[in-house]
């Protein structure tokens, strides 16, 4: 850690008199100077609590048939206060209030694990090819390319046909393509970090290239891995609900943001437009925030790009 | 320029071989026989139809014959579930509708993305240029199957303007939605692109300088600043083509188009995993045409790369 300190400390002149500021104090005093990415983590933060402890407050399970309310949806399956059902119920009949709660428990769920994938696979892989260089970084990159030139949707579709539809496999999906991105990144990041005089003195005192990598490396590689990290978790929600969306991905009686839109849109027709709202309400809403989170965090961190 | 198109051929191929290899052996590991059904199939029935669709023979012998197949005669074989079908009659009859409405929104996301964001970058901080910001900053979390229900919402049940599903051969009035549908979230991104690309440009050396000596400011963007500009653009039409592509399954089964992407889940979901394979090979080979296409094009805009 620091290393960072030093390195960056004579970046800005005006810190090196009285208490330096680290760059992480940098970092979050810029961050919460950008109003819409505190409003976005806020957002986020309710929406986790949502998914967390949202189910305590309906007497509803997501899979419980009201049988009270069955032939009668779009005239009395509303959103109401009176029978509990707060955001009114699917056209079986089940509360769609337990049911987004499932689901933005699955969204998210899949969200952060993609971007953990990817922040542990691709960061190793990027900055291993980018710090050994040569043949091995050729031979490594020209193998991500590859990954990226073909359809990922399609094969994915194909593994979930063939070794059967459940979450774990859309997990092991998502993870196979998620650190492509990140490891290009790292890559970038690591080429210029491999030049600098502090990993050129752990060179010439002998430090094993492992060693450099695990403590040279990566720990200058967070900041850009933190920011694309956050951008890459509302894509694999995307990705995600894409699969659900075309009843490939989670399956019943789990559900996902993807699947709940499409079974709203499915039912577009026969007049319970609350099907459709709220699950679309969640997935737009969650989506734009971490967007703005990932922007706010780019700023914070990323100093450069400003 | 030719020997590094062919340079690239060399990389397009394997990959291609490569991707037609991997979803075939993919589906030699699917568990069960297409034909094992729950009554369950007599001995004798199953080693007929084995014979019959070739699954008797070694598997490196039916890899090289699949392979072969495709290579050379754009054969796919036949569907496991419709016997009256083969994956290549599926494919011409779905195609053709999936690459109208495909094309068209290709063109809608890079003409309108373009100019949005040219426009944004031109009057860079005004109104024009918030709106566009808006638009692209909204658009982004409105992938097509959100989009999708929302304009059926809009203009189908509401406003009745416009069919909410069907092709009837193509009419314009069914093509529209799907078209805005599929466009919107990489229009965004391309007017997205535009904007930062353009206004770097702008403030480049070489603008100012034409500035300067008093050109016009339409000459100025269009002699001095587009062409650069476009660099991010041309590299980012790749990634955008493979989206699209995947958007279209959605766009094939919410708007019932009966494009290629509906055969693709119903095989999906019906386990008839000749048309999968099938589908993912064609669109396979799509992308990384499309990919070389782009390379080639970034090679011939940017001087800076050489070849």
């Amino acid at each position: 850690m620091s290393d960072i300190t030093t390195a960056e400390t004579h970046l800005d002149p005006g810190l090196t008199e009285g208490k330096g500021r680290s760059l992480w104090a940098d970092a979050r005093r810029r961050f919460f100077r950008n109003k819409a990415a505190v409003a976005s983590l806020a957002v986020l933060a309710l929406v986790m609590l949502f998914a967390v402890f949202g189910q305590l407050l309906t007497p509803w399970s997501n899979e419980e048939i009201d049988w009270n309310l069955l032939g009668m949806i779009p005239q009395e399956g509303g959103p109401s206060l009176e029978n509990r059902h707060f955001f009114g119920v699917d056209e079986t009949g089940r509360d769609l209030y337990a049911r987004v709660v499932q689901g933005t428990r699955i969204s998210l769920a899949v969200g952060i694990v993609g971007a953990l994938i990817s922040v542990i696979v691709g960061t190793t892989y990027g900055a291993v090819a980018g710090y050994v260089g040569g043949k091995t970084d050729n031979a490594m990159m020209r193998f991500v390319d590859l990954m990226m030139s073909i359809p990922y949707m399609f094969v994915l579709i194909l593994l979930l046909v063939i070794f059967s539809r459940s979450i774990v496999m859309l997990f092991v999906g998502i993870g196979m393509i998620s650190w492509l991105d990140m490891a290009r990144i790292a890559r970038g990041q690591t080429l210029s970090i491999k030049n600098t005089e502090y990993v050129e003195a752990a060179q010439a005192i002998g430090v094993s290239t492992p060693t450099i990598i695990r403590r040279h490396i990566v720990p200058n590689l967070i900041g850009v891995v933190i920011v694309y990290a956050t951008l890459l978790v509302p894509q694999m929600i995307i990705f995600e609900s894409f699969i659900s969306f075309l009843g490939l991905g989670v399956q019943e009686p789990s559900t996902s943001w993807g699947a709940l839109i499409n079974q709203g849109a499915a039912n577009l027709r026969n007049g319970t437009p609350w099907m459709l709202g709220f699950p679309l309400a969640f997935f737009v809403v969650s989506l734009f925030a971490l967007f703005f989170l990932g922007d706010g965090l780019r700023d914070a961190l990323d100093p450069k790009d400003r | 320029m030719l020997t590094y198109i062919a340079r690239r051929l060399l990389v397009a191929i394997p990959t291609l071989l490569a991707l037609i290899v991997v979803s075939f052996l993919l589906m030699e590991f699917a568990p069960g026989s297409p034909f094992a059904t729950e009554r369950g199939v007599p001995a004798e029935v199953l080693a007929n139809l084995e014979r019959e669709y070739g699954l008797d023979r070694s598997l490196i012998e039916r890899m090289g014959i699949y392979v072969w197949n495709v290579v050379t005669q754009f054969d796919f074989g036949p569907s496991f579930v419709f016997t009256d079908r083969s994956v290549n009659e599926l494919i011409a009859q779905g195609f053709p509708v999936t690459l109208t409405y495909g094309v068209w929104s290709f063109i809608v996301a890079v003409l309108v993305g373009v100019t949005l964001g040219a426009f944004a970058a031109i009057k860079h901080n005004s109104a024009l240029d918030y709106a566009a910001v808006g638009i692209t900053v909204g658009a982004q979390v409105l992938p097509n199957f959100v989009m999708a229900p929302i304009l059926v919402l809009i203009f189908t049940l509401w406003l009745g303007w416009l069919p909410g599903g069907g092709w009837q051969g193509g009419q314009i009035e069914y093509v529209i939605l799907p078209v805005i549908a599929l466009s919107t979230s990489y229009m965004a991104s391309i007017a997205r692109i535009t904007r930062s690309s353009m206004l770097e440009t702008l403030n480049a050396g070489y603008v100012r300088t034409a500035r300067a000596k008093g050109l016009p400011m339409r000459r100025v963007i269009f002699r001095h600043a587009l062409k650069p500009a476009m660099l991010p653009v041309v590299s980012y039409l790749g990634p955008a083509f493979v989206g699209m592509i995947t958007g279209s399954v959605v766009i094939d089964v919410f708007f019932s188009t009966g494009g290629i992407g509906q055969f693709f889940v119903n095989s999906a979901l019906a386990r008839d995993y000749s048309v999968i394979l099938g589908i993912t090979i064609l669109f396979g080979a799509l992308t990384i045409f499309f990919n070389l296409l782009v390379d080639v094009a970034y090679a011939w805009i940017d001087p800076k790369i050489r070849y």
